[in-house]
């Protein structure tokens, strides 16, 4: 019997011939991602549970400040405050401000074939460049700090077969809304989605991060693509090599297959107030906004800030509308501008912001009232994500949402 | 301590409901833990006793890997979460910090908030309303980490 990528993975990381799934494995990371939501946290416990403090390797470690940045609050500051003076005192390479911190891992960091914590739910992202990346909480981030390891029970692994190509006007955001809303919110509860078939050609790394990323929203553990030449390419754009490159056996085992044609996706949008309440975007076409935002770990690339563009170009947003336009990264950021789409968006009348989180987790920037609406192109849409328990968040494409901004209402960028 | 007040919630419970982002970055659990459940129960904090119980339905504690989470539920004294479901992370988590994660799938659509509930760990049954119900026991790698208080209990345990 043979392997999925992701137990190749698990099985390399674990010093292990073979594993399967629903075994438990003792396993050595490769990194570990600690951002702003936790990290003090983690000093705290570092400091005042350890009985015997240290770091296993501090080369592993990356701390980013993203979610709250520049701070907002003395209480926030204080916070990152403990983070970045420990990461100094332990050599630990910090970044702040310079991007959201699964676009500066994948810009930085991420390669074919290791095994990353991260203590962010989103850390699946990474399999877009075949590694296993997988969100865990402050206390397993620290264990891994502290012992270099961690034990992994094996998931299953639940095959995505992509056919065709996405018509124009479509984006993977579409298409990875289109997969939840099919599979529900814990459709691939504890799993591994992996990504293959002939779609998958048609998708640069941007668009495989896209839904690698989302993949935590129905439950997974991870998601993953085979490094291909595409993401073996975009590695060598970037001076890495990867550490192991893997392929799924003809003979591993799967939990379950589904297939997607692309060429059938439209464009969709996820309801209030849950990730899998996905309908087609002319659905929900009219409702009232105050807010749009451009930007997120998931949606906030070059690709969709030139999607946002294309459309908002010669065009003025809302009077009642915010259009916040959030490069991922600083890399993203000057890239954008290289390309005159921040003078597009600015002269649309939208408000750009640092490379950070953002409203996509509602603590910090854009943060919405009272019985507002925001439509976003951020990860999530729960009650109160993006600030008052009674606002309301829509998830769309960049081009509904640069659209909608426009129009002052949802609509599809076809209708403008 | 083994009868507590049942607290309910909804299928596909978020972490984002236990505990709101603008609070995570709070110096302490201690700060965070008057907000826990804000958004739906904003009494829940004045109204829990140490030994409650909070239960779900399926998928209870989606989304956000914020540790945050569980740990604001264990610091105003919730005795277990019990759930039809869990999300692997807020799971993990949960076992991590020493807080039981109990699945059982019965329970949960027989009782309303404000119910007593009477666990049993050691028994592996969750009773309430004159009915007893199984609980799926955890797997022993995580039971063990639990007995011994958490992953860094157990950690420092190892290290004598």
């Amino acid at each position: 019997m043979g392997m999925t990528i992701a137990e190749k993975i698990i099985a390399l990381a674990a010093g292990a011939d073979k594993v399967k799934a629903g075994d438990i494995h003792t396993v050595t990371l490769d990194r570990m991602m600690s951002n702003d939501g936790t990290t003090h946290l983690t000093v705290d416990m570092y400091h005042n549970q350890l009985k015997h403090p240290r770091i296993a390797d501090p080369k592993k470690m990356v701390f980013i400040v993203d979610h709250n940045v520049p701070s907002d609050s003395p209480k926030t500051a204080a916070s990152q405050k403990k983070m970045r003076d420990f990461a100094r005192e332990h050599d630990i390479d910090f970044w702040e401000g310079q991007g959201v911190c699964h676009q500066i891992m994948m810009e930085h960091y991420v390669c074919p074939g290791e095994l990353i914590f991260g203590a962010d739910s989103h850390t699946c992202t990474y399999g877009a460049l075949g590694a296993f990346g997988t969100g865990v909480g402050c206390t397993d981030l620290l264990y891994g700090m502290v012992t270099g390891t961690s034990w992994v029970l094996v998931p299953e692994t639940v095959k995505f077969h992509l056919t065709g190509k996405l018509p124009q006007g479509v984006y993977p955001r579409d298409l990875m809304l289109t997969i939840i809303g099919t599979i529900g919110a814990s459709g691939a509860n504890y799993q591994v989605m992996e990504f293959c078939g002939d779609g998958v050609q048609t998708l640069s790394v941007n668009d495989r991060m896209v839904l690698c990323n989302l993949a935590v929203e129905a439950g997974a553990k991870t998601a993953v693509f085979e490094a291909d030449e595409i993401a073996l390419a975009w590695l060598e754009e970037r001076g890495r090599k990867p550490k192991a490159v893997f392929k799924s056996d003809e003979d591993a085992v799967y939990a379950g297959e589904y297939t997607f044609d692309l060429s059938k996706i439209q464009p969709v949008a996820a309801k209030p107030d849950f990730v899998d309440h996905v309908v087609p975007a002319k659905e929900v076409c009219g409702v009232k906004i105050d807010e749009a935002f451009l930007g997120s770990c998931n949606n906030g690339r070059i690709d969709e800030l030139r999607v946002g563009a294309a459309i908002v170009k010669d065009r003025r947003v809302s009077d009642h509308v915010r259009f916040l336009v959030v490069p991922a990264s600083n890399e993203v950021y000057l890239q954008a501008m290289e390309e005159g789409l921040i003078d597009i968006f600015m002269k649309s009348g939208a408000i750009i912001m640092n490379p950070n989180c953002s409203v996509c987790w509602g603590s910090c920037q854009g943060v919405i009232g009272e019985h507002e609406v925001l439509i976003s192109t951020g990860t999530r849409n729960f009650k109160g994500r993006a600030g008052h328990p009674s606002s309301k968040v829509y998830l769309a494409s960049a081009a509904t949402v640069a659209a909608s901004a426009v129009r002052g209402e949802i609509c599809t960028a076809d209708m403008l | 301590m083994s009868v507590g007040k049942i607290f309910k919630f909804h299928d596909d419970l978020d972490t984002d409901q236990i505990i709101a982002s603008q609070y995570l970055l709070l110096p302490t659990i201690d700060e965070m833990k008057v907000h826990t459940f804000e958004s739906l129960e904003p009494e829940f904090p004045k109204e829990v006793r140490p030994g409650d119980f909070v239960v779900g339905g399926e998928n209870f504690g989606c989304g956000s890997s914020r540790e945050q989470a569980p740990r604001v539920l264990k610091a105003l004294g919730v005795q277990a979460v019990v759930a039809k479901s869990f999300a692997r992370i807020f799971y993990r988590n949960a076992i991590n910090i020493g807080l039981p994660v109990i699945v059982c799938k019965e329970l949960p659509d027989a009782v309303d908030s404000g119910d007593e509930m009477d666990l049993s760990l050691t028994e592996g049954t969750a009773a309430a309303k004159g009915h007893t119900y199984p609980c799926t026991k955890l797997p022993p790698y995580m039971q063990r980490i639990l007995n011994q208080g958490g992953l860094i209990a157990s950690l420092n345990k190892e290290e004598v």
